[in-house]
């Protein structure tokens, strides 16, 4: 193996020496370089594309198979219904606001999450005593696994419950409400627990991508008599475009996918007024055994997923990627 | 937002049911001879003697009721040395909503399984997996209660060992503290109820996040108010449109004005925790709750309360006098046993499940087991705990039990009408009424 070779095989420099110091008889058993890189590559590749076709490709498109039978889980497969279980959940009032629900979720995240990130983050990048302690404070939540922020939230919000005592204990008894139990204010019960269990996280990829930001250019800027808001709007912000972009996406994404913290906190009730796709997935999958119309509400949500994926990674990311390509192939 | 993993695993089960299912959907064989359960053995293809290996899948996963299972086990191997049995306890919504439905699309389901009877059982048998067990247990299931719940086009696919009865679980102490008594008629209940929220406590505690709790609230107004031919007509057809069921929403609709249930009831879960509907009697925040009659052991789950069981109280739903309905049917169901396998293996099953339907068992099963209501009307004496004594003897005088109606009617169609019931309690509107009446036949 030689330097070049080790390289590109991702083992870094240190490892290529090694291989150039245990001699060249080796390398001169690969007769044609090309050879190779194939069993390389064929070697390295294989593993991670076999899990990935075994988990990810066919699950698919067994779940579009199924998604066109009329099918409850038990006997064969042998009543094709063609498109109707995709005709059935449009116009199924229970899905369409199960869709709203998801799409409110989502531009919420980004809307009301973004800001605040950023927002945190900066402050956060400033030198102050205490710094790395609420670093920590506010990305706790985010390891906390999604199924106990459920249970620990439900148990806050019930009626008379933490969050009650709180707000009574400042004096706001007049804001106290039904938060799992009344329709109209479940769904922003929801993303408040959402908000504070993802936050940290969009904070914390914020701050690396903040720390990448050379200093030179906010001096440069102060330099030429830019004020500290300047420099942010006109240095750091465009600097930080590129993770900002990165954490849409993985947002995105996530909320048209939100399931477990819902389903602990409300599965998707009360009268499904927090329901998400995944919830009416879920509820009329496992809950009632309808596999062929619950395959289909997968397909649906995996092309709203891809949809948005191609298009975001056209529009919003194309710029990111292929500097980052062009960085490591060049 | 990252809710991936969780939803990754979701997706890898779904997907994992979904390619088993794949390998066994060619398969429609009635006669499963080449399954060997669970991972169960039969190593000779005939006579009495040879071994045959069983597994059990029940949600006996506490005590005492897996003690009393483990017993039962133990003293059917003795009297049948060729026969062994693995028990493998699995918690109840995993069993029923997931590994069963999985097993059975697969080529090795569990040799005995639970299941509750009625439509679901009737769906479960078209997988082709289910043993006809008729000839096996003729001689015997006539001497036991409840078993036609159990039946598939008139064939029995499956056995009860305990029965279920819903009526209302009350604190004995806290109505005489407030100095009321046990309501008959639902015009009582109403002004007992106003007495206990004057006194400070929530009088109802009902768990609609699950949904079934709720149901059950419409299913015995329905019970009330039409006769039981219309009631099984209802079922059969998977139709609730007779004008008597829209009796029973608007007497719901009525009831629910008078604000029985506790605050926040739309977002309180029946069974977990101390928040829970059962926690909330358990812990005396509430008076009582209409639920099945394994309440008393979940309220004991939830409590420290070491006195919970002789505090504890049982009641029928209340009569609405003048209704079209039986004033005295009760809303019940049961634990019950479906074998899968080769014939010999379905034989064993049959001897098996004979077995816990023995005077023996079953005064063990509700007495010690505390699970509800015998099949063997002889051994009610069994039940120790007095509240659940009077839950018996008034199951003995209904004038009939009807399977909870999300048992009875196929799995889609009875989640239909809990989600329509549910939805009734949160808005109960003409809207939501015509949904009920219309649920079990949305596709």
């Amino acid at each position: 193996m030689s330097r070049s070779t080790a390289i590109e095989a991702g083992l870094g420099p240190a490892a290529a020496e090694q291989s150039a110091a245990a001699g060249p008889l080796r390398a001169r058993r690969w007769r044609s370089p090309r050879l190779r890189k194939k069993t390389e590559l064929t070697i390295l590749l294989a593993p991670g594309l076999i899990l990935f076709v075994g988990f990810v490709f066919v699950p698919i498109v067994i779940a579009a198979y199924y998604s066109f039978y009329n099918w409850s889980g038990y006997g064969p497969l042998n009543d094709f219904i063609g498109f109707r279980n995709y005709s059935y959940a449009f116009k199924d009032p229970a899905f369409i606001q199960a869709i709203e629900h998801t799409l409110d979720l989502t531009v919420a995240s980004v809307v009301i999450q973004g800001p605040l990130a950023i927002g945190i983050a900066l402050l956060l990048n400033r030198k102050f005593f205490g710094r790395g302690f609420l670093r920590t404070v506010v990305f706790a939540p985010y390891v906390l696994p999604p199924a106990v922020t459920g249970v620990m939230w439900s148990l806050i919000l019930q009626p008379g419950g933490f969050a009650d005592q709180v707000l009574k204990a400042f004096g706001l008894g007049g804001l106290v409400q039904l938060w799992l139990a009344n329709v109209h204010i479940v769904l922003f019960t929801v993303f408040v627990v959402l908000t504070w269990q993802y936050l940290g996280f969009g904070i914390v990829l914020l701050l690396a991508g903040l720390q990448n930001i050379p200093n030179e250019l906010k001096q440069a800027a102060a330099i030429d008599g830019a004020g500290p808001w300047q420099v942010t709007r006109r240095i750091t912000l465009p600097l930080l475009a590129p993770t900002i972009r990165i954490w849409g996406f993985i947002t995105v994404i996530g909320s048209l996918q939100i399931f477990d913290v819902v389903w602990i906190l409300t599965q998707g009730g009360p009268a499904n007024a927090s329901g998400t796709i995944s919830t009416y997935m879920v509820l009329e999958g496992v809950d009632s055994t309808d596999f062929g119309f619950a395959s289909a509400i997968a397909v649906i949500l995996f092309a709203f997923c891809f949809v948005f994926a191609l298009i975001y990674q056209r529009f919003a990311l194309r710029r990111d990627t292929q500097g980052a390509l062009t960085r490591a192939v060049g | 937002m990252r809710s991936s993993r969780a939803l990754a695993a979701v997706a890898l089960a779904v997907t994992t049911a979904t390619a088993a299912a794949a390998c066994s959907s060619g398969s429609s064989s009635s006669t499963p001879s080449a399954a060997t359960g669970g991972g169960a053995s039969s190593s000779s293809s005939s006579g009495t003697t040879a071994k045959v290996t069983l597994t059990w899948w029940n949600n006996a996963t506490n005590q005492p009721l897996l003690g009393v299972y483990q017993a039962a086990i133990k003293g059917f191997e003795a009297a049948h040395p060729n026969i062994t049995i693995t028990n493998v306890p699995i918690q109840n919504e995993l069993l029923q909503d997931t590994k069963i439905p999985l097993a059975l699309e697969g080529s090795n389901p569990p040799n005995i399984y639970q299941q509750w009877g009625g439509g679901v059982l009737g769906q479960q048998v078209t997988s082709g997996k289910v043993d006809n067990i008729t000839a096996d247990v003729s001689s015997w299931i006539g001497t036991i209660s409840g078993a036609s719940g159990w039946q598939a086009n008139g064939q029995q696919y499956g056995v009860p060992v305990d029965l279920h009865v819903v009526g209302f679980w009350y604190r004995k102490d806290i109505f005489k503290k407030v100095g009321i008594t046990v309501p008959t008629t639902l015009a009582q209940l109403e002004s007992d109820d106003a007495k206990l929220r004057a006194a400070g406590y929530a009088p109802i505690a009902v768990g609609s996040k699950d949904r079934w709790p709720d149901a059950f609230w419409w299913e015995y107004f329905a019970l009330r108010d039409c006769p039981q031919s219309t009631v099984t007509a209802a079922i059969k057809s998977e139709s609730f449109g007779a004008s008597c069921f829209g009796t029973a929403s608007t007497d719901l609709a009525a009831f629910l004005k008078t604000n029985p249930f506790q605050t926040g009831f739309l977002g309180t879960s029946s069974q977990q925790g101390a928040g829970s509907s059962a926690g909330m009697v358990a812990s005396g925040k509430a008076a009582m709750e209409l639920q099945g009659d394994w309440d008393p052991s979940v309220m004991q789950g939830v409590s420290t309360n070491k006195n919970l069981s002789s505090e504890l109280g049982w009641f029928p739903f209340p009569q609405t006098p003048g209704s079209a309905g039986s004033q005295t049917a009760v809303l019940g169901g049961g634990d019950g046993y479906s074998c899968t396998g080769s014939q010999q293996q379905a034989q064993a099953c049959a001897e098996f499940l004979e077995y816990l339907d023995s005077p023996s068992v079953q005064a063990q099963i509700v007495g010690p087991g505390a699970s509800g209501e015998p099949v063997l009307t002889s051994e009610s004496s069994a039940i120790t705990l007095p509240a659940t004594q009077t839950a018996a003897a008034y199951f003995k005088t209904a004038s009939y039990e009807e399977l909870y109606f999300d048992t009875a009617l196929p799995t889609k169609p009875g989640q239909n009408l809990d989600t329509a019931i549910a939805d009734y309690f949160s808005s109960p509107s003409s809207s939501t009424a015509a949904a009920i009446a219309n649920s079990p036949s949305t596709p």
